[in-house]
């Protein structure tokens, strides 16, 4: 266990090379929809949203908020090294400086300006479900908008209830409930899905499609929150709000997330799995899944075209 | 002014004896008290108090989390109710959220703001504009007084039932329904209302009291723009207590009314909202993030200053720096509920507005390094604390400008990200202040020196623990780990084993602190009036250390020559 330990401390001092926004992608680069071990940076993006965030954020926040810790830092050394009694005995009187008191308080307000624009840019990209005509940003967080986002072919409302989701396809009125699997289930049925992540049963989407999600509450319960991490999502299920968002993820495979909003003692209990299928096996789930009427067939069905 | 006149008269022909004549002593001094230097050595009593509580329910937090799994929470509620296996389980995992409740609402109301603005600021706001006293004495007394009843009543909501069949309240501080209407239906959250009233009651009398003394208790001569800035921080301070704590007694009323007289406020079967709670509490819990850190500010101006033998730099940009962070401080509330389904219009705001903040804040990081920058630095242990803080403070701040970009904080709402920026500000911003002022002005109050070398041994070990404990977080809400997690997917394992490694060391900090006090009160070695030489240019450096019972009773004159 010590010997782990000491092993780990490598991967401590690896990640202290985190604040180097370039050399955090060089770590499990492969793995999305779920945290790997030791990571220090976002879950690998699977949507256009998650990318502009990632390129936001790994490509401008981290690199100025990096730079202005270090430019701190730097000048309180310079002032520890040249400044202390032994160095400079005698200590100078002044008290001002119009000129570089203008040049902290303009120079801040440009490097916010400058953040502020592919700031708004994501943000209005995450709050505005596509239509087919609207350009996204995706990595291209400086632009006015290059990536291409079809109109949602899928509404999918998500309830969180105390404490699981429950998820109905709108138009198709199926419903099912999704439950995290208990260990022993997990380790006999997905012993491949982490622990505390998989679910007994996924919301399966298809791949390319753009998902609108619409996200609420029981009336009488209280507030969850929707998140998957490698899509770039998370918004409160308020009991009497109906919140909307959507996704378009570019990969199959399972995404994870966890309800993120305090909701009582199984709060870190009711994760969220979303399976991405392509659209043929979509096209199987949801046609076993309407003449079925239940998500176990349904799901026997996908599993047999998969 | 005839209260004036009344003290000058009173100080001619008393000598201390005289006036020693006057000092209620045993336990009269201090239930009674009205003496301003007395109530804020109670309350850094109170605090540290407090903050030991405070301080060992985040280290079972820490035991908890230190593996994947259950490990901790399940044996105490066994232990504590009697419970045996699935049930004690369950108890367990509601004891976690009550926990990590208790140890926020304790460390916000009843640990941060009892020290820096009840302690320091009643302690040495007065000292500082040359007051004898307060400006309402008996309002000071009841004011610290309505503490130990709210802290009471907090731990007792620990003991009754909080949902159907568990003690205690775990919906978290911000109390948001409806988890904290029908998610709790039992005592607790009313008892936890009830502290938060008294507590919010105890500290609007205080600001009440200290705006007053500021405003016309300043000795002749000490204008505004030349009172010393802790005295601004505390000014800027106390007008936010009075105008956000209002609020939140308003909002959690709204709460206890409807947890028990029947109406919907928050809860949308009768047409009301939990989102509008969340307003009312953000517009109340952001400036309240203030009101911790702006005394610290003021403490820190006063320590740089000191230790460079230079005056501080940029004084009027820094008192209006304190007014500007304090006025923004108040519309900026949504920037904490930008995953509630805000329009984005309304989202565009407070990005906007938030990062607005962040100007004033550099003002004050620049102008501290330029306080320094040219003078004569001696590394006193104050003086540690003080450029501790100044870096730690500073990665705190960026990590808020992160979170301001509503666009970034989709990925980082409510994980461990948000947990490392808070607690940078706070557990190594405001708490790195208080022990800084503590520091400083423990020569003044109690009238020894301590250990120098225990005293920064303590803040080496601390300075390492408190960062091991944090910045790994910063990767765990990276990874997207939520918070208020009592377990988490083993991916997570290796940071909260180093944040738990992190824990240890500052709490072995906290004994070395706790041992020097102790040195410090064994070995009395005396002060002197000033321990820290020229650069101590405040008021309080010409008193005796401790000062006399009744400070000031000839006046202090300020003449233009020593301003601030």
């Amino acid at each position: 266990m010590t010997g782990q330990f000491v092993k780990r401390l490598g991967a401590v001092s690896a990640a202290a090379l985190a604040f180097l926004p370039g050399l955090a992608l060089a770590q499990e680069e492969n793995v999305a929809g779920h945290p790997v071990p030791g990571q220090f940076h976002f879950q690998r993006s699977v949507t256009p949203i998650m990318d502009s965030m990632t390129a936001f954020h790994d490509g401008t926040l981290m690199w100025t908020i990096s730079l202005i810790v270090l430019l701190v830092l730097a000048l309180l050394v310079i002032v520890i090294v040249r400044f202390n009694a032994k160095a400079n005995p005698v200590p100078a009187k002044f008290t001002h400086n119009t000129l570089v008191e203008i040049v902290w308080t303009v120079v801040p307000i440009i490097v916010l300006i400058v953040i502020s624009i592919p700031s708004f840019g994501v943000l209005s990209d995450q709050l505005t479900v596509p239509d087919g005509e609207r350009k996204y940003l995706g990595a291209n967080i400086f632009s006015f908008g290059e990536v291409e986002v079809p109109a949602p072919a899928l509404t999918v409302k998500a309830t969180g209830e105390q404490w699981y989701w429950s998820y109905e396809y709108v138009d198709q009125e199926q419903y099912f409930d999704s439950n995290m699997l208990p260990e022993e289930d997990r380790l006999a049925d997905k012993p491949n899905q982490p622990r505390l992540l998989a679910v007994d049963n996924e919301l399966v989407v298809p791949v390319n499609t753009t998902v609108r999600l619409q996200i609420t509450a029981a009336p009488t319960g209280v507030i969850h929150a929707f998140a998957v991490p490698s899509f770039g999502i998370k918004i409160d299920a308020v009991p009497g709000r109906l919140n909307e968002t959507w996704f378009n993820a570019r990969e199959t495979g399972i995404y994870y997330g966890q309800c993120s909003e305090l909701c009582g003692k199984d709060h870190a209990f009711m994760p969220i799995a979303v399976r991405v299928v392509t659209q043929d096996e979509f096209d199987a789930f949801m046609t076993a899944f309407e003449s079925e009427g239940d998500y176990a067939s349904a799901n026997a069905t996908l599993a047999a075209v998969q | 002014m005839a209260n004036t006149a009344h003290l000058e008269a009173h100080a001619t022909g008393h000598d201390h004896a005289a006036h020693d004549a006057h000092t209620p002593t045993g336990w009269r001094r201090w239930l009674y008290s009205t003496n301003h230097k007395d109530i804020g050595i109670m309350y850094l009593i109170f605090s540290i108090f407090a903050g030991v509580i405070g301080g060992v329910l985040s280290g079972v937090m820490r035991l908890e989390l230190q593996e994947p799994g259950i490990q901790i929470f399940h044996g105490l509620a066994a232990m504590t109710y009697g419970l045996e296996g699935g049930a004690a389980l369950d108890a367990g995992k509601h004891m976690y959220n009550v926990f990590t409740t208790a140890h926020a609402l304790i460390m916000v109301f009843f640990v941060v703001m009892p020290a820096t603005f009840g302690g320091f600021g009643n302690y040495f706001a007065p000292l500082m504009i040359g007051a004898p006293d307060t400006a309402f004495p008996r309002i000071n007394n009841i004011a610290f007084w309505l503490l130990p009843p709210a802290f009471l009543l907090l731990v007792l909501s620990l003991f009754f039932e909080g949902p159907a069949g568990a003690l205690g309240f775990g919906g978290g501080w911000t109390v948001y329904p409806p988890l904290s209407t029908s998610g709790h239906p039992g005592p607790a959250m009313d008892f936890a209302i009830l502290a938060l009233h008294v507590s919010g009651i105890s500290s609007i009398l205080g600001a009440i009291n200290l705006i007053t003394t500021i405003f016309n208790m300043r000795a002749p001569g000490m204008t505004l723009h030349k009172m010393p800035l802790f005295a601004w921080s505390v000014l800027v301070t106390a007008f936010l207590l009075l105008l956000a704590l209002p609020v939140l007694a308003g909002a959690i009323t709204m709460l206890l009314t409807d947890r028990n007289f029947g109406t919907t406020f928050f809860a949308p079967q009768g047409g009301g909202d939990p989102v509008l709670f969340q307003h009312l509490f953000w517009f109340f819990g952001h400036p309240e993030v203030y009101i911790m850190i702006l005394p610290g500010f003021g403490i820190i101006s006063h320590i740089v200053s000191t230790f460079s033998r230079k005056p501080i730099f940029g004084y009027m940009a820094m008192a209006y720096a304190m007014v500007a962070i304090g006025f923004v401080g108040f519309v900026v509330w949504a920037h904490h509920m930008y995953t509630t389904g805000l329009s984005l219009d309304v989202q565009r705001y407070f990005v906007a507005a938030t990062m607005v903040i962040a100007v004033p804040t550099g003002v004050k990081i620049f102008s501290w390094i330029a306080t320094m920058w040219g003078g004569s630095i001696t590394f006193r242990t104050p003086m540690l604390w003080a450029i501790g803080f100044i870096f730690l403070f500073t990665v705190g701040g960026v990590t808020g400008v992160v979170l301001a970009n509503a666009g970034a904080d989709r990925a980082l709402h409510d994980t461990y990200y948000v947990v490392a920026h808070f607690h940078y500000v706070l557990s190594l911003g405001a708490v790195f202040s208080i022990f800084a002022g503590w520091y400083y002005w423990y020569p003044k109050m109690f009238g020894y020196m301590y250990n120098e070398f225990l005293a920064k041994l303590h803040f080496w070990v601390m300075f390492i623990g408190v960062n091991l404990v944090f910045f790994p977080q910063h990767f765990l809400g990276l990874a997207g780990m939520p918070r208020r997690y009592i377990d988490y997917p083993d991916a997570f394992a290796l940071w909260n084993r180093v944040s738990s490694v992190g824990y240890y060391i500052t709490f072995v900090a906290m004994i070395i602190f706790f041992y020097a006090m102790w040195e410090s009160s064994r070995k009395k070695r005396p002060a002197g009036d000033n321990p820290w030489g020229e650069g101590a240019t405040t008021l309080e450096w010409t008193l005796s250390s401790p000062p006399p019972f009744h400070q000031f009773t000839t006046l202090p004159k300020i003449d233009s020559t020593n301003a601030h």
